[in-house]
Order: C-alpha cells, then sequence, then structure tokens
C-alpha cells in the first residue's frame, strides 16, 4: 500500500508541532493546529497512513510529548527525518510512532507516493522505483515498536513478573 | 591501570552498576531522582499509572514542582494545578507550589547532589549537568515509565568537551557564552550526546550562571550539560542543605586523556554581547553587529534569564534609568526564593523604579503561557533561552535573545543595544 510524502525542512520544532498556546486543552485541539504555522492545511490534508518526511532536528525543542502524539493521531504510519532532535525521538518511539533516521535522504517532491518497509528498513517510491534506505533501529527500540510503545511492552513486562511470582508461590 | 573516562561514563557506569560503559553500549539505569511539574506530570503520568495498575517506584526519590500553569489565572490552569495540588498530597511526594520555575527550584532546595543520575519532565533538565549529575529530560509516557519502574534506557553518549580560556569581560555572561555556541555549533550541534563545560572562564563562574550554561545545553541539542563539581558546587549545595555526606565528588570528572567526540576551545576574553534574531537561538551574533531593532517589549525571565544574578546585572544597567517610552520591562524571578533575595538588596527596587512590571515566579510568557503573551507583529527582546517562531505569543510576534544585562540596555534605549557603555558610565559615576 503507497502513502503520500509530506515535505518538512529543517529544525522543524515542538512549538509547530504543539504549539504552546493549546497545551492547557487537549490532544484533539493540539492535533489540529499541528504544524499550521508552517503549513496551514496539514491537520486538514494529511490522511492515515501517509509519511512526514523532514530534514535535520526534526522536533527540537520542549519535551512535551503531544508533539509526537499530535503526528500519530494524524494517522501518520512514520516520520523520516535526516536528523531528529533526541527528546523527540524518544517520545515517539514511546508512543509507538515510528521514526526513521535516512541521514542521506534525497530531494523529493511534496505529495509524491511511496511504500515503507519497516522490516527491511526502506522507502520505495512509487513512480520512479527509487529505493532509499533507512538506518535500522536499535534492537531495545525495536521490541518496544512491536509491543506498540512504552505502556504495552511494560504492561506485558509487569504480567510477565507477576505470572512468574505466581509460579514461584505454587 | 584504569581505563581513563569521561565524567558521563563515570555517572551511567554508576547508575548502571557496572565497572565500566563504554560510548554506543545501550545501558539500564537506576534513577536517583524524577521531577516532574504541573503541565507534563501528574495529569499526564497519573493515568498512566492507573492504566498500568502500578504505584510510584519510591515517593521519595520524586519531586513535583508547579511552575507553568501557575498563577492558575484560567479556568482550565487553575484545574490543572488544583489536580497537580491533589496528587502531591495523594502520592505523598516532595512538592513546591508555586514556588519558581523547577530547573532553579530543584537545586536551591538541596535536591541534586553531584554523581545522580536524574530525570526530568521538561527539556531543559540538562540544568542540573552544572552540579555534576548527569540530568536529561523525558516525555510524559517515558516519565511514567520512570515512575513506574525507577529505571530508564541510555545510549551511553560520548563527549563534546566545550573549553573557554580565559575570563569574560564585564558585561559579558554565561547567556552570552550560549548564544556564541549556538550560532557556531548549531543547534543539533550536540547530537543528543554529552556536551561538558570546561576551562578557566567556566570554573571563574558562579552555580547560577553554570546553570544558564548547562540548561542551553537542550539549545544545542545535547542529552546532557555537564559541569565537573568543584569548590563552587559544593559550597552552593551545602548552603542549600544537600545531604552531601561522604560524597568524594572530587573523582567526578573527565580524565584527561579519556576519549572524547570532538573538543572545542574558544577565548572568552575576546567574547562580546551576543544576541540572537527571530526565530533560532542559532541566528546569533555581536550585538555590535546587529541593528538596532526598535522593540517594544523586554523580558526578563525564565530558567535561564531571571534568577537572583542576573536580575542583579539588570539592575545594575537599570539603576536611576527609566525604560523607553512605548517599551514594557516584564520581570518574571525564576524562583520566590531569588526573588526576596532581590528584594533584600534593593535589587527589585530599582527594577520597579525604572518601570519594570513584576510578573509571577513561573515560565510565563517563556512557554507560551499567562496574559502577557506577545500580541501581533510585537518585537520582543528576552533573556530566556529560545525564540523559536510563535513560542512566546502570535505568529507575528519576533523574539531576540540576550542576556539581562542587554535586555535591560535595550529596556532604556527602545532599541536592541550593547550594554557596556552603560557599565562604564556607572563605574564612572
Amino acid at each position: 500500500m503507497s502513502a503520500r510524502l509530506f515535505l518538512f525542512g529543517d529544525d522543524i520544532d515542538t512549538d509547530q508541532l504543539a504549539p504552546g498556546q493549546y497545551m492547557k486543552g487537549g490532544i484533539d485541539e493540539l492535533t489540529a493546529h499541528c504544524l499550521e504555522g508552517v503549513r496551514p492545511d496539514f491537520a486538514g490534508s494529511v490522511r492515515s497512513g501517509d509519511i512526514l518526511v523532514a530534514g535535520k532536528n526534526f522536533g527540537m525543542g520542549s519535551s512535551r510529548e503531544q508533539a509526537a502524539e499530535a503526528l500519530k493521531k494524524l494517522g501518520l504510519a512514520a516520520v523520516i527525518a535526516r536528523s531528529f532532535a533526541g527528546i523527540f525521538y524518544r517520545n515517539a518511539i514511546n508512543l509507538g510512532l515510528p521514526v526513521l533516521i535516512a541521514p542521506n535522504l534525497p530531494d523529493l517532491e511534496d505529495g509524491a507516493s511511496a511504500a515503507l518497509d519497516l522490516d527491511a528498513g526502506t522507502l520505495t517510491l512509487v513512480d520512479s522505483g527509487q529505493v532509499i534506505s533507512l538506518e535500522p533501529l536499535p534492537e531495545n527500540l525495536k521490541a518496544l515498536l512491536a509491543d506498540g510503545g512504552l505502556v504495552p511492552h511494560l504492561k506485558k513486562r509487569f504480567s510477565r513478573e507477576r505470572h512468574k511470582e505466581h509460579g514461584q508461590c505454587a | 591501570m584504569t581505563t581513563p573516562t569521561t565524567l558521563a561514563q563515570k555517572i551511567l557506569a554508576r547508575a548502571s552498576g557496572r565497572s565500566h560503559v563504554a560510548p554506543g553500549e545501550v545501558v539500564t539505569c537506576a534513577v536517583d531522582l524524577a521531577m516532574i511539574h504541573d503541565s507534563g506530570g501528574p495529569r499526564r503520568v497519573e493515568p498512566i499509572l492507573q492504566d498500568l495498575g502500578v504505584g510510584l517506584f519510591d515517593r521519595n526519590k520524586v519531586v513535583l514542582i508547579s511552575d507553568h500553569f501557575v498563577p492558575g489565572d484560567t479556568d482550565e490552569g487553575a484545574r490543572i494545578l488544583e489536580l497537580t495540588r491533589a496528587w502531591a498530597k495523594e502520592r505523598q511526594v516532595a512538592f513546591h507550589d508555586g514556588e519558581g520555575i523547577c530547573h532553579v527550584v530543584l537545586p536551591e532546595k538541596g535536591h541534586l547532589k553531584p554523581g545522580m543520575l536524574v530525570v526530568g519532565g521538561d527539556s531543559h533538565s540538562p540544568t542540573g549537568g552544572a552540579f555534576g549529575a548527569y540530568m536529561f529530560g523525558v516525555g510524559a509516557t517515558e516519565m511514567a515509565g520512570v515512575l513506574a519502574t525507577g529505571e530508564i534506557w541510555l545510549k551511553v553518549p560520548q563527549t563534546i568537551l566545550i573549553e573557554w580560556q580565559n575570563r569574560l569581560s564585564d558585561g559579558v555572561t554565561a547567556k552570552d557564552i550560549m548564544l556564541a555556541l549556538c550560532g557556531k555549533l548549531g543547534m543539533d550541534g550536540g547530537q543528543y550526546q554529552a556536551v561538558e563545560y570546561t576551562g578557566e572562564a567556566i570554573r571563574a563562574l558562579s552555580m547560577q550562571e553554570r546553570m544558564t550554561l548547562s540548561n542551553m545545553a537542550a539549545e544545542l541539542g545535547g542529552q546532557a550539560g555537564l559541569i565537573a563539581p568543584d569548590e563552587t558546587t559544593i559550597a552552593f549545595l551545602e548552603k542549600a542543605g544537600a545531604d552531601l555526606g561522604s560524597l568524594d565528588w572530587a573523582s567526578l570528572k573527565t580524565d584527561a586523556d579519556a576519549p572524547v567526540l570532538s573538543h572545542h576551545v574558544f577565548d572568552a576574553a575576546s567574547l562580546v554581547p551576543q544576541v540572537a534574531a527571530p526565530h533560532s537561538p542559532a541566528n546569533s551574533g555581536p550585538v555590535t553587529d546587529a541593528p538596532g531593532t526598535p522593540i517594544q517589549v523586554a523580558y526578563l525571565g525564565a530558567c535561564t534569564g531571571a534568577k537572583y544574578e542576573d536580575l542583579k546585572n539588570a539592575a545594575a544597567i537599570l539603576k536611576g534609568k527609566t525604560v523607553a517610552s512605548g517599551v514594557e520591562l516584564l520581570v518574571a524571578p525564576s524562583s520566590a526564593q531569588d526573588q526576596s533575595r532581590a528584594a533584600r538588596d534593593g535589587i527589585l527596587g530599582t527594577l520597579e523604579e525604572a518601570g519594570a512590571k513584576l510578573l509571577p515566579n513561573a515560565c510565563g510568557i517563556c512557554a507560551g503561557y499567562g496574559a502577557h503573551r506577545l500580541g501581533e507583529d510585537v518585537t520582543c527582546i528576552s533573556s530566556t533561552a529560545r525564540n523559536f517562531k510563535g513560542r512566546m505569543g502570535a505568529n507575528s510576534s519576533k523574539v531576540w535573545l540576550g542576556s539581562p544585562f542587554t535586555v535591560a540596555a535595550s529596556a532604556v534605549t527602545g532599541r536592541i543595544s550593547d550594554p557596556r557603555p552603560f557599565l562604564s558610565e556607572g563605574a564612572a559615576r
């Protein structure tokens, strides 16, 4: 299944992703204003399964995880960037939003169709057939993403631990 | 002979229960302290803890500080503060309510110690690195995980050594160092590694000035912003009531021959006051090269820009002066403790006589909160850490960054100004 690419530049910050003035509201309100400062139509035009592609240092700034949560809420399949700010990167994985580093990202066309293969770590452009390779995720983060994020991952861990305790009691 | 290691490696080896850790290794660390605030704290972590069906890993290792929605001047803000207070009571954690901004209150109340592994629910958490603690920021879900397990994973960082030789000149501060570094290294220059500040100029700085350096490691994109503890650190912490016990703080340093990712050397003596143009701290350069852009708001606030010494520096400029007509000077002291000290020393009086308007000890407009958010097309000079588009108000507002000296001088002239002529004028009086 192919997705549409939404292109952004370098240094997209968390105040663009989750503007401070809407922080006291809920995630739905924040999501509606996600990235409106750089691309006013973004929240309205992005569809489930689409992919955001950006330059370097994506998600710099605040630790507010609503920045990643809003993108997940919009249904993005993944964010691909030349590099990510550290806290945003951790937040995205913790929320189950795939974030992939492509240091040598070629120039792409906004709105182009592409197919993402998370397991293979590739993004294939439908029109040209060009294959862009993405940096593989570290093993510990693969496990987190496979579980759907940190909360389901911890639930699994706690349930394992409880079983073990019961096992020992028996 | 043991392998030479960095300060970051030493702290993370201890926290992960190993004799040695190497850069690039993924390790699980025991968390010595977790700091949360009213925005990313209870309202966000409690639902996750409930979902997980667990409580706090250790209530004695959790500190809650309200600073984002203080003073609760909107219905929603007031509701969030109420929820925060109820949570503090129920969970029985240390709670500092309306006493100031978390990064300033945490060390001021003696919660930090050199060598600790500390997680903070805010991006400016690297501030704790000024005390030789490995402190870094995380989002709310990750914080909930920490509160549930007392653990966090880290990729052992490489160290980027930033050395400032010689001493800063009069009128030049830690904020100028950081704006210069943002310009030179860029906002991803820290590569999410450990930034460590060293050199004569750093050792000569007070703790509050060092906190500005560590705080803005966030603007460099570093995970942590470390400064090895010395006598200055220990004196501050003892005064703050930290229980240092038999801590061998002198061993907490980067060994001379430890491998580092890079080592940058700068001359502090030749640094002049810096300003960063809208909309990035990396748009920085000497104030002497900046156009004298007219301003309507001068803001002294936030965790990097309104501590006691920041207020004192601003007062040195504003003594006997008044703010230019058409300019609003807003002052939000970083903590209640710093505010009382400034009041006792006559600093607050000087600021108010010059025309400053005093705001609550909170994050305020730096984080986009409160009634004083910048309006359409307003130009502001601010002593805060970031000037992203729309962060402090309308998308059309423009924020310049500068030191408290520079903000004060600009408030007097009504345009972005070099503070040094004011200081030499003061010295001549």
